[in-house]
């Protein structure tokens, strides 16, 4: 039964949807403070080679090295995020420009791709990778066992991390600040809130979030290092965080969705079916989708601005506003 | 004290002034990325610039790897223009180098002059079509056009990919047993290979050419046209361009043409000045369309400055190609490129705002906003 495709794509849909949960959370992080940040893809890549290299070279025992490469991951992300934010906030330069840039430097053909094959990753497995933690009993269970169980650690902290989130943005003081800067940095800062500051704790926090969503590529999904390993996940999760109309939980359903169509090339290869049909159509579908769900939304969103912040995008100058 | 305010003028020479230092400080950037990782910046600094522009026959490779990125760059310019974000150019490249492909397969014989006005035709449609769907769904559903366009470069490249590898499709090469089990394109018959001119030893392809008159008429089109002005309108101020009567959604779908036909004719000359056969890794692997909106934004959105930036990036991209090894990591000019642009982006601070330095005499509350 736990063969059964079903519960297969159901299960790589968790797994596939994982590295884009983190990545979109935080994307949502930085949005909701009112910072458009199209870097994703690039932090995302340079997690992923940060961590691989940190578990490469690093020696110690297994599940201190990977907890290791996670911090690692986290602080190559975080890093990118502040240049981001830096060019942003303080230079006050175009946000959209600025993402570009962002992914044009440390993507693909960038200092990712420059770090990969300078430290030579590529073409070794990772010598420690995630695996499940969980005993035989409950990996085995029928249809709750691969979907739900049979997963590592990253996808049950990222489950901790959407509630997190949410409470944290709902239920908080700094959450409800975070909310007003995202909403009227002119109104926040006379409340006395710094607005400079939350931006860039925000933007940096994504960043560190991206980072965890490559390292999940590179430390469980695929556990090696491959140039632009990530296929454009960053980018699925900037339209995810638009799907989710800015709200975590929604963040949660929407990665698992696009997981799924990242998932389904691989199992119906992997399994044979469908062989008349050309591999690329599948693997068209993840971006095709984004594409389509994009729209759906966004007609809706022309009506009402459901759920972005107002000043996402804008930069917040005292003096202009 | 600092303070930022801005510049109610933005003197001419800093429109210049600001690109160059941002290249230098890029460059500075660089090195001690280089320096961290373990390699000495001089050295490699000296290569990459021996094998872009001094080496025997360098400049002619830079005029080769310039072009592709001329035409990306004026499709990135003539969109963002009107802060319509088009970042498909690499994915209209590839469909307009499917399309002129197919014209070139198709026409052997013909007398190359009409083939080299079919294959830009081509090329021109074969990116408008695919950066109007992008910009279809941004003047009617007010989708972001930035992710869809970007969406669409995958797509694009896997269609390029299925043409090839996964199909004996018309662009594939099946004549021969080895051409069948090592997938490639056909070969162009003679009569679509473009001609290139000899410029005391400067070999200059038919494709740069072009790339000029297109940056002329774009020129053109944004500094003379009613066109170019209401596209300027609309980027600046959507409301006002509305209250004035002009059509937003209208221009936004022929904006989008433009810049798709610009990325899709440079795919065109990718097959007939070039490569000379469908070459899906060849394209895939060099992000002509990423390096375009680096270049664009470089040269501030003009034209003519982008075709000059273009032969700068251009050398880095032809000599990243010619060291590509152990001791010259690839990934190295991807990195410099986006230095470029952070220091461009920074830059532009220096252009629309003054620093001012002490003896404030408005206690300006400026610093904590900043």
């Amino acid at each position: 039964m736990n063969n059964s495709l079903l519960v297969v794509v159901a299960a790589s849909a968790v797994a596939y949807g994982t590295p884009l949960l983190y990545a979109a959370l935080g994307e949502l992080l930085a949005e909701r403070s009112g910072v458009l940040n199209l870097g994703v893809e690039g932090m995302m890549l340079m997690g992923a080679v940060m961590g691989f290299w940190t578990v490469q070279r690093i020696g110690g025992s297994g599940p201190l090295v990977l907890a290791l490469a996670i911090l690692v991951a986290m602080l190559a992300g975080a890093a990118m995020a502040a240049i981001h934010a830096f060019l942003v906030v303080t230079l006050r330069a175009s946000q959209i420009v600025s993402g570009l840039a962002l992914t044009i430097f440390a993507g693909a053909a960038g200092l990712s791709s420059y770090l990969g094959n300078d430290l030579e990753l590529a073409d070794s497995p990772a010598r420690h990778a995630f695996t499940t933690p969980l005993p035989k009993a409950l990996t085995d269970l029928p249809i709750v066992g691969p979907i739900v169980f049979e997963h590592s650690v990253l996808v049950f902290a990222s489950w901790g991390l959407v509630a997190l989130v949410a409470l944290y943005l709902s239920r908080t003081r700094m959450g409800l600040n975070v909310r007003a800067v995202g909403e009227s940095p002119a109104a926040a800062d006379a409340m006395g809130i710094n607005v400079a500051a939350y931006r860039y704790a925000h933007t940096i926090a994504g960043g560190a979030l991206a980072g965890v969503g490559g390292a999940c590529f590179s430390l469980a999904i695929t556990p090696q290092w491959i140039d632009g390993l990530t296929q454009g996940a960053g980018w699925i999760a900037i339209a995810l965080v638009i799907f989710a109309f800015w709200r975590p939980d929604l963040c949660l359903v929407g990665a698992y969705l696009f997981g799924a169509f990242s998932a389904l090339p691989f199992t119906f290869q992997a399994r044979g079916i469908l062989k008349q049909i050309p591999p690329e159509l599948f693997q068209s579908l993840p971006y095709v989708m984004t594409v389509v769900v994009l729209v759906l939304v966004s007609t809706g969103l022309a009506k009402r601005r459901l759920g972005a912040p107002a000043a996402l995008g804008r930069p917040y100058v005292r003096e202009e506003r | 004290m600092i303070r930022i305010e801005r510049r109610l003028r933005q003197p001419a020479w800093l429109t210049v002034a600001v690109p160059l230092g941002s290249l230098v400080a890029a460059f500075a950037l660089s090195a001690l990325v280089l320096l961290i990782t373990g390699h000495d910046p001089i050295h490699t600094y000296r290569r990459l610039f021996d094998s872009a522009f001094i080496a025997n026959g360098a400049l002619s490779a830079t005029v080769v790897s310039a072009t592709p990125l001329a035409f990306t760059a004026l499709a990135a310019a003539a969109a963002f223009r009107m802060n319509l974000f088009n970042i498909g150019g690499e994915g209209q490249l590839y469909m307009g180098a499917i399309l002129a492909a197919a014209v070139a397969i198709a026409t052997g014989g013909w007398p190359t002059a009409i083939v080299v006005v079919l294959m830009c035709v081509r090329g021109a449609i074969g990116g408008a079509v695919w950066a109007l769907i992008p910009g279809v769904l941004r003047a009617f559903f007010a989708t972001n056009e930035i992710i869809t366009s970007l969406m669409l470069n995958y797509v694009a490249a896997l269609i390029l990919t299925y043409l090839i590898f996964d199909s004996e499709s018309y662009w594939r090469d099946t004549s021969s047993f080895e051409a069948r089990t090592f997938p490639q394109g056909k070969t162009f018959p003679d009569s679509a290979r473009w001609p290139s001119f000899d410029v005391s030893g400067l070999v200059v392809p038919l494709g740069f050419v072009l790339v000029l008159a297109c940056a002329a008429v774009l020129a053109f089109v944004y500094t003379r046209t009613r066109f170019g002005f209401e596209a300027a309108v609309i980027g600046d101020s959507p409301r006002a361009a509305r209250y004035a009567g002009m059509r937003t959604r209208r221009k936004i779908l022929s904006v989008m043409a433009l810049s798709g036909a610009l990325a899709g004719i440079g795919g065109a000359s990718q097959d007939g000045d070039f490569r000379h056969l469908l070459d899906p890794r060849g394209l895939t692997q060099a992000n002509y369309g990423y390096a375009g909106i680096v270049i664009a934004a470089l040269a501030r959105y003009n034209p003519f400055g982008a075709v000059l930036v273009a032969l700068l990036l251009g050398g880095l991209q032809n000599a990243g190609y010619t060291l590509q090894g152990a001791d010259f990591p690839a990934g190295l000019v991807g990195m410099m490129q986006g230095m470029i642009l952070f220091c461009a982006l920074g830059g532009e601070l220096l252009v629309r705002y003054r620093i001012r330095v002490g003896r404030g005499a408005v206690a300006a509350p400026a610093e904590a906003a900043a």
